[in-house]
């Protein structure tokens, strides 16, 4: 971006991203949807596209539409229609594809991004509904051989597109990453890139900074995760300001991009200048939706990101910054709320939740939902912290010894007896024990060798084995020490 | 054993005499097997024999009858299917070399109905290819010959279905309608053909044409057996978007009342005005004055739209069967040839041997109607016809009760004869395809001959979902007319 910004290019980039809908059945059919079935096992006549077969609308897929684009404040079509888009692939069973065309189902909305320095809004030029296509697999060693899979085939996607309101590819990424939370808040799509679940084309341009008009564009396919479609513009940026620098003209043409090699390489074949010859679906009507029930859809939204984290801002008095790590997952958030419902200090929740919960989560590859560690366990933890029964340093000992050995607090506690002496008298007597036995070093210290008082906390510390309340022992030391 | 009387009874008649004892299905099922076997084959009609399920349905009927179960509508009825419609077990070639050995893996939803209505499903007939033809010549299987006189082509697309009900080898047999292919070959075997309201029948398992038009129907030899055959198939299929939900009554016993108020017929000046033939318009007017005479009252309506018809409909249909057709693509089932050269070999080796002449015409117009920059011009201007031709029916119907008109242009032509001219053989629908593009009903029922013996069509149209009036009056006018089948 910085080479960009220098030489006074601005981006300008468009994304169209396609989710798959997590409907227990697919789109035009009885057929389930398993991840990693067994080729082919989850077809039928109307999947297959076998002579006679005709489509029936799954309406969840219809609602889930609804719902994100409600979510994203997008207008919610109450007619719209399919189209087939008539195109030949050995993994397209019809040649055509159920899609929507110039009737979609949803028109605008806007995702709100956050960036270090800024944030902003992207705009949506629609949304709408298709049925996904099936895989074609290329086996090693199979000379030319191609094998086809119809499993994915006719599983419900969303079609989302951006207008060209994107600047740099880490905007790119922001825009996925609050895409993917969006839906995974609604719990309509999973959100996994690596397994197709969510999948990104993207078109790019370079113009002059404060031009109106728009440069060649090129687009490109291939996009298999996040960082890939992040370095993938990246490298397009460079490699269209190369080209504009130098005076020549960018080919507008569909690239390919290799995360392997980290370029982008042009596509052979047609598939470029395609006239998909689209036309109403005669096999479907058209959608008609009550306003009756949108409303209903409407209420029964769950509160999205943005909402959340301002209100876990507002309500536990954390940053918004903090609130936005903790909203990072629908989970995550359930998981703070539920803690610092229950301990006084909700700053300190969110503390304890970003680094150590975040730490054993990752480091153990488990989602939070899977976290053994629940929220009373870590509420028992933190409550213990706060009536001073251990001290900080405790706390973070015994978090430990929880995540290995899956023990409640309480229980470390009891068995260790790791119990913090916090009674005055004894602690008291332990550190007036040691003022007589140490009176070379207190003399010292009385005469100004000041930096003896650490000395002084490790020896109070050391006879109660640590577990001497170590703001009463400071406390109590100046008072005998001073005094 | 075979029965004597075979081919004059009539699916009512079977019925009874089954209920009564009189007949049993598994003789009624050998005696229409062996008939489509010799007859069948000679006039090249049917395309496979289902023998062993035939029988076996027959002898589920003859089982019931013993044990006195109740009996369904159509119990121990032999019919004969368009090989177009999916029957699970045998071939369903749709006419095409490109579906030869095409088995499919479900039932229709129609084939379903039929089985629970108690018919014996005899035989799959022979068709023009994907259903694209006025004469039966475009079958990969060769042409059927009309049982009227055997030089003549029966119509089409569905003419093995009206040829094997003239010859009297089942007394019912379903075809689909998408431009008239019910009607005009009723027509022309000199039978009755009903093309049902769009969405009154399940589409489900009816392979595809033209979406947006095509519908099943059944061909009788009188207008109480079509009803029957209706009822049987009729009604709401969750497998098919587009099927109605509707409320269907009994036809057959519908159509034995008759009403009191006579019904208003138009006659609309568009359908009897040129191109067609004289001796056609003169049987016409002739079938129109007897039902003047008993009564009817008698409007001249106008449908101002019926000239764009044809074009709008070709347009439409073609556009709609490119897509249809793209399915066959070597991939999965059906022909494949070129495999081993590639992709795009296969592709093309596979629908250049699959698919005849006249498919392949209408896949090319169809795919130039939807191209960028034609679609605006020719997909888009043909809907917007549609939407008028409907119109003009709405308002039609606002005064009419049943529209009146000729079936088809000319009574049936020779084998060859417009086989080289497709702009002459699309000029056969022109009187059938307004009902297929406004989606009401319409039937054929034969009213008279020319003077060489070839049977004159008459077609009554109806609002949608009108069938019951449409049976009831085509059944009066049968009376009227009484026309003789032998
Ligand atoms: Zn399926």
């Amino acid at each position: 971006m910085d080479t960009v910004d220098k030489i006074g290019y601005e981006a300008v980039i468009g994304l169209e991203v396609h989710a798959q809908l997590q409907t227990q059945s697919k789109m035009f059919c009885g057929c389930g949807i398993v991840f990693g079935a067994a080729p082919n096992s989850l077809t039928c006549p109307v999947c297959l596209g076998h002579p006679g077969a005709l489509p029936v609308l799954n309406r969840r897929a219809v609602e889930y539409a609804v719902k994100m684009i409600l979510a994203v404040g997008g207008e919610v079509r109450k007619h719209s229609i399919f189209a087939r888009k008539n195109y030949f692939y050995p993994d397209l069973p019809k040649g055509y594809q159920i899609s929507q065309y110039d009737s979609p189902i949803g028109l605008g909305g806007s995702i709100q991004i956050e960036l270090p320095e800024y944030s902003r809004d992207i705009e949506l030029i629609g949304i709408h509904l298709e049925e996904d296509a099936g895989k074609s697999i290329h086996p090693e060693g199979g000379e030319g051989e191609t094998k086809i899979d119809l499993n994915r085939c006719g599983v419900p996607l969303l079609e989302i597109v951006t207008r060209p309101d994107i600047r740099s590819p880490q905007e790119a990424h922001r825009f996925l990453s609050k895409l993917k939370l969006i839906m995974q808040y609604l719990k309509i799509c999973s959100g996994d890139m690596e397994k197709g679940a969510l999948r990104c084309d993207a078109n790019i341009s370079l113009r002059r900074r404060g031009e109106k008009s728009f440069g060649t564009r090129t687009e490109l396919k291939n996009l298999n995760s996040f960082r890939a479609v992040e370095r993938a513009l990246a490298y397009e940026i460079k490699r269209h300001a190369a080209i504009l620098d130098a005076g020549g003209k960018v080919i507008q043409e569909t690239l390919l991009w290799n995360d392997d090699d980290q370029k982008s390489e042009a596509m052979r074949g047609k598939e470029e200048s395609e006239d998909y010859r689209y036309f109403p679906e005669p096999d479907l009507i058209p959608i008609k939706l009550e306003q009756s029930w949108i409303d209903e859809i409407k209420s029964d939204q769950p509160e999205l990101p943005d909402a959340r984290r301002e209100r876990l801002a507002k309500e536990y008095d954390i940053t918004s910054y903090d609130a936005g790590v903790l909203t990072g997952s629908n989970e995550l958030a359930d998981y703070f709320e539920a803690v610092a419902a229950q301990v006084e200090d909700t700053k300190r929740v969110a503390n304890w939740l970003m680094v150590d919960v975040l730490r054993e989560i990752h480091e153990r590859k488990l989602e939070v939902g899977e976290f053994f560690i629940t929220p009373n366990m870590l509420a028992e933890l933190l409550c213990s912290l706060e009536s001073d029964i251990i001290s900080g340093k405790m706390a973070k000992e015994i978090f430990r010894e929880m995540a290995a050995s899956g023990k409640s607090a309480g229980a470390i506690i009891e068995e260790q007896d790791l119990r913090q002496i916090s009674d005055s008298t004894k602690l008291t007597a332990v550190i007036e024990e040691i003022i007589t036995q140490e009176a070379i070093q207190v003399q010292k210290y009385r005469e100004g060798k000041r930096q003896l008082f650490d000395f002084f906390v490790g020896q109070v510390m050391k006879a109660t084995s640590g577990k001497a309340n170590p703001e009463m022992v400071n406390k109590l030391l100046k008072e005998k020490l001073d005094g | 054993m075979m029965i004597k009387d075979y081919r004059e009874l009539t699916a009512a008649e079977i019925v009874r005499r089954i209920r009564a004892g009189q007949l049993k299905a598994v003789d009624l099922a050998e005696t229409a097997l062996q008939l489509a076997d010799s007859e069948g084959r000679r006039l090249n009609a049917v395309i496979t024999l289902c023998h062993q399920k035939a029988i076996s349905q027959a002898e589920q009927i003859d089982q019931k009858v013993a044990s006195g179960n109740e009996l369904p509508l159509l119990a121990g009825v032999p019919v004969i299917v368009k090989d177009n419609i999916v029957y699970s077990g045998y071939p369903t070639t749709c006419g095409s070399r490109i579906l030869e050995n095409y088995i499919s893996p479900y039932d229709a939803t129609c084939i379903k109905k039929l089985e629970e209505a108690g018919a014996v499903i005899i035989a799959k007939a022979n068709m023009d290819e994907f259903a694209m033809g006025s004469s039966n010549e475009n079958s990969a299987f060769g042409p059927v010959k009309n049982p009227v006189r055997d030089d003549l082509v029966p119509g089409g697309s569905s003419g093995g279905s009206a040829a094997v009900v003239a010859a009297g080898i089942v007394p019912i047999a379903y075809g689909s309608d998408t431009g008239g292919s019910v009607r005009q070959p009723a027509a022309l075997c000199g039978v009755v053909g009903l093309k049902p309201t769009y969405g009154a029948v399940s589409r489900y398992g009816l392979i595809a044409f033209a979406s947006s038009t095509d519908q099943i129907g059944p061909l009788a030899r009188n207008v109480a057996d079509c009803a029957l055959a209706y009822e049987a198939i009729a009604g709401f299929d969750p497998n098919d978007s587009t099927s109605a939900e509707f409320d269907h009554p009994p036809y057959s016993k519908s159509i034995e009342k008759l009403s009191t108020k006579k019904p208003r017929i138009g006659i609309p000046l568009e359908y009897v005005s040129e191109g067609i033939d004289d001796e056609v318009r003169t049987m016409i007017d002739k079938t129109i004055e007897k039902v003047d005479a008993a009564g009817y009252e008698i409007e001249k309506i106008s449908l101002p739209h019926t000239e764009y018809a044809v074009s709008a409909y070709y347009m439409i249909a073609n556009a709609e069967a490119s897509a249809n057709l793209a399915r066959y693509d070597g991939v999965r089932y059906g022909r494949s040839a070129g495999r081993e050269q590639g992709l795009d070999t296969m592709y093309s080796e596979t629908r250049s041997e699959g698919f005849g002449t006249e498919v392949k015409r209408r896949i090319m117009l169809g795919t130039f109607a939807l191209s960028a920059g034609y679609y605006e011009n020719y997909y888009r201007k043909a809907q917007k016809v549609r939407e008028l031709i409907k119109i003009d029916f709405d308002k039609a119907f606002d005064s009419v009760d049943l529209i009146l008109a000729p079936t088809s242009p000319t009574a049936a032509f020779g084998v060859g004869e417009k086989s080289g001219d497709p702009l002459q053989m699309y000029l056969s629908d022109i009187l059938t395809v307004p009902a297929n593009l406004a989606g009401i009903p319409a039937m054929s029922i034969p009213c008279d001959r020319t003077a060489d013996g070839r049977p004159i069509g008459l077609q009554i149209m109806a609002p949608a979902f009108g069938e019951k009036k449409l049976l009831t009056v085509a059944g009066q006018i049968e009376q009227m007319i009484g026309y003789n089948y032998a």
